[in-house]
């Protein structure tokens, strides 16, 4: 691992920076009258720039600074944030990450186009501004701050009053970066203290670039009562006596301040005493400004996130060994159990509990919030819109919703193919949607939500919706239905996900060839979800994704069929009954159950696995759902539910689709975990083969 | 060459010392319904589910009863290119022994019972012979079958 390379923590780095700079640019274009975007892309340009000339990207700096100068100009009001500018950006924003990935590729051409458009956007007075700039290596120039001391404290019935200090430094927050310091020598012994009094004596920093009056008018309402002194603390010289003086009252604060405006600043004294030359000072004071404007920013930074970088394959580590130990526990509590001392069974309920939290807090680390992988799709969709000449906007929702990660980097390709499409195929044209009564611009929405234990992702456009007809025909064409089948509409769509379907009349570079559907489907299914199309209300179509919430360890319900273990995902479950022994005996000629006047077929497990031993006498039947349909599996007993931590199979085993995994239990021996969706099928051809030979 | 030799129904075979990771008794073994008899079952090993093979029935033997010196042999093997952890249930563990290159000789195109490929060659031991295995052939990829003695 190259957690050495300070070049390789740069790439992370600016990867991170340049999706925020993807971000931003993105919104800038929905609304280009926002200031913080501006400053929040121009910031990214800048670090970007700064720490990759630090670390040798000297041309991606180079590149980089020309973008930079020109969203300065956009920051001075002197350059419009246009649609044009933003496009460019995002072109040079690609050409910034190739060089910081691919650092040997050659991008000169490119750099060329965009640089020139972006000189004759910016005009020749950018492009002399950001020559001088150049000239001047760190180029710009922090707003003035100031840091403001201020001290205060409040009428001691300052509260009854009605004033509170809280407000008062809420407000002194929102002029800029402020540090608060709360003195409490003043505060009595508790049993004096009364409650309504206010004994505290704040002491705050304030770096702001809010004049001096700003300050004031927040102590307005209270400095006749409050003892308060705002002082401007000089960063070339040492104002803490003068503080300290004003502190005591020994000297009127009035007098101090003339004192320290009246003193030249300690480069001026020195350059008088002939020590410095005046430029170095002045390029001292430079540096100091950007070490404090530096200081204040990596504070902010701390403060946002206070989170730390950890390597993926640690967290795949640490979800091993809680897999490890909620196994480890299952034994610990079954000995307890069968072991019967009250002493042993209380450890292994606190073990027990331990364990569950644990497992509940590792399983949150790796939880990402999907907004990450949403963010990466409002490019593709302005790329796509601009590519086809259609307008789309993407409108998504429940960016908070959290998934493992490893689903989230999965699920990448399957959304970039769902989205593709409806942009390609869904979203009409301008002149079509003004023609059928729409809104010119067509609206892709990206939605995530829970529903129990699955998180459901639905790729929702307002387009032309399915069209019938077609699909029908294609399937038709391909072979996968026999010509004039009447298929309801869902099975029907579901051909959509066939390999080598596509209705789209004409190939496109962004989709059409037929790949794309069945690839979703397969990667959905990889990742234990399914996927279904259908219409969608009001018209347009709704691709519905649903996932687990987890690839790695599941609620299960443990059964018994013959002298094998086995587990059912709980989700899965709808309930659990007895095998009536008059069910039991008709089922040679027909395998139904009556379920509340529901038609239920059922399949014998034991069959199917060829189970050795004879039947249990009460053979009960677990009620699975699946999508629509709901098939009973009978098996000889339901042992109970089972936190299933879910092992794979080996390569030896990878053939078998009736098992998604193994799992073990608390014995130590290992269940299999059933794949419902594939067990039935196999059922099916079972079924199949089995009448094929009694018709011979 | 080191060599861990075990018993196969009367037969001694060996395997390379290195690919060997433990040597296990008799563990509760997980069946798996529909797969190929030779890696019919499926082990825990330390946590780990590990599939269990059963080399006798790649051999064209007789499934026979576990006994007290029945083991299971964990070994990790390249399967389709990839480090794979597998159990192998083996009737006796006897040692592990040096084999000298010069007591080797290359596999007899006849007088043997089993598939040529999936032997090694044949070391002398004392009096007796060794027949070296060729794991990453047994687990090659391709029809699983049962039956792949030579015809």
């Amino acid at each position: 691992m190259a957690a050495g390379d300070p070049a390789e923590t740069f790439r992370q780095e600016a990867q991170e920076l340049i999706e925020q700079l993807e971000h931003s640019l993105l919104d800038l274009e929905q609304t280009p009258t926002d200031r913080d975007l501006v400053d929040s892309a121009f910031r990214a340009l800048h670090t970007i720039k700064g720490s990759g000339a630090m670390f040798g990207f000297e041309a991606m700096a180079a590149f980089t600074h020309h973008v930079e100068s020109a969203f300065d100009q956009v920051r001075k009001g002197k350059l419009q944030p246009s649609p044009s500018l933003v496009g460019l950006a995002l072109e040079a924003q690609d050409i910034i990450r190739a060089m910081i990935l691919e650092p040997d590729c050659d991008l000169a051409d490119r750099q060329k186009t965009v640089l020139d458009q972006l000189a004759q956007l910016v005009g020749s007075a950018a492009d002399a501004a950001g020559q001088e700039a150049k000239a001047s290596a760190p180029a710009s120039q922090p707003a003035q701050k100031q840091r403001w001391r201020i001290t205060f404290s409040l009428a001691r019935d300052a509260m009854v009053m009605g004033i509170n200090a809280l407000l008062l430094l809420d407000e002194l927050r929102s002029l800029g970066h402020c540090t608060v310091t709360a003195l409490t020598d003043a505060v009595p012994p508790l049993a004096e203290i009364d409650a309504e009094s206010s004994y505290l004596r704040w002491d705050v920093v304030l770096t702001t670039d809010a004049p001096r009056s700003a300050i004031d008018d927040v102590f307005i309402f209270v400095q006749d009562d409050a003892n308060l002194s705002i002082t401007a603390i000089d960063l070339s010289t040492e104002g803490r006596l003068g503080e300290i003086l004003v502190d005591r009252g020994e000297v009127p604060r009035r007098v101090v301040e003339e004192m320290v405006a009246s003193r030249p600043p300690l480069g001026e004294l020195l350059v008088e005493a002939g020590q410095v030359a005046p430029e170095a000072v002045k390029s001292a004071l430079a540096e100091q400004k950007h070490l404090i404007r530096d200081q204040a920013d990596s504070a902010k930074e701390a403060k946002a996130a206070s989170s730390i970088r950890v390597p993926a394959e640690r967290l795949d580590e640490l979800m091993d060994r809680v897999g490890e130990l909620v196994i480890v526990q299952a034994r610990l509590k079954q000995q307890a159990n069968s072991n019967g001392d009250p002493l042993i069974k209380a450890v292994a309920e606190e073990m027990e509990r331990l364990t569950s939290e644990l497992r509940d807090t590792t399983m949150s680390i790796r939880m990402v919030p999907i907004g990450s992988l949403f963010s990466r799709f409002r490019r593709l969709v302005h790329d796509l819109s601009r590519d086809l000449g259609k307008k789309v906007s993407l409108v998504t929702t429940g960016e908070e919703t959290e998934l493992d990660k490893t689903v989230i980097e999965r699920l990448n390709d399957p959304l970039v193919h769902l989205i593709r499409n409806s942009i390609d195929h869904g979203v009409e044209g301008t002149a079509e949607r003004l023609a059928a009564g729409k809104t010119g611009e067509g609206e892709v929405r990206l939605e995530a939500y829970h529903s129990g234990a699955q998180v459901v992702i639905s790729v929702k456009d307002d387009g032309r919706g399915l069209d019938r007809v077609r699909i029908q025909a294609k399937a038709e064409e391909n072979g996968l239905i026999p010509p004039g089948a009447k298929l309801p509409d869902d099975e029907l769509f579901q051909m959509i996900f066939q390999p080598g379907f596509s209705t789209a009349k004409e190939v496109t570079n962004v989709s059409g060839r037929g790949v794309g559907m069945d690839v979703v489907k397969r990667g959905i299914e990889s990742l234990r979800g399914t996927v279904d199309i259908g219409p969608r209300s009001g018209g347009g179509t709704e691709v519905t994704v649903r996932l687990p919430l987890t690839l790695a360890i599941i609620d299960g319900l443990l059964v018994r069929i013959g002298h094998g273990r086995y587990v059912i995902p709980l989700p899965t479950v709808e309930e659990c009954v007895e095998l009536s022994l008059a069910d039991d005996a008709r089922s040679s000629g027909r395998s139904f159950l009556n379920i509340r006047g529901e038609l239920v077929p059922f399949i014998r497990l034991r069959d199917l696995f060829a189970s050795p031993l004879p039947a249990d006498p009460y053979q009960k039947v677990v009620i699975v759902s699946l999508g629509e349909c709901r098939v009973g599996l009978v098996v000889d007993q339901v042992i109970g539910d089972h936190q299933t931590v879910i092992k794979s199979l080996s390569k030896l085993h990878s053939n078998i689709k009736a098992f998604s995994g193994a799992t073990i239990l608390g014995d130590g021996s290992v269940a299999l975990i059933l794949d419902i969706e594939h067990l039935i099928e196999w059922a099916q051809e079972q079924t199949d083969v089995a009448m094929l030979e009694a018709g011979e | 060459m080191e060599v861990l030799t075990l018993g196969l129904q009367g037969e001694i075979f060996a395997l390379e010392a290195d690919i060997v990771r433990e040597i296990l008794d008799l563990v509760p073994v997980t069946e798996v319904p529909n797969a190929p008899a030779f890696v019919g079952a499926v082990i825990n090993v330390r946590g780990r589910v590990v599939p269990l093979c059963d080399l006798r029935l790649k051999f064209g033997m007789e499934r026979s009863q576990s006994s007290r010196d029945t083991r299971i042999v964990v070994i990790e093997v390249l399967i389709d290119g990839e480090p794979t952890i597998v159990g192998l249930l083996v009737d006796k563990v006897y040692e592990v022994t040096e084999i000298t290159a010069d007591s080797m000789e290359a596999v007899p195109r006849i007088g043997l019972r089993w598939r040529p490929e999936f032997i090694r060659s044949v070391g002398k031991r004392g009096a007796d012979f060794v027949i070296v295995l060729d794991i990453e052939q047994i687990f090659a990829p391709g029809p699983q079958s049962n039956d792949l003695t030579a015809a």
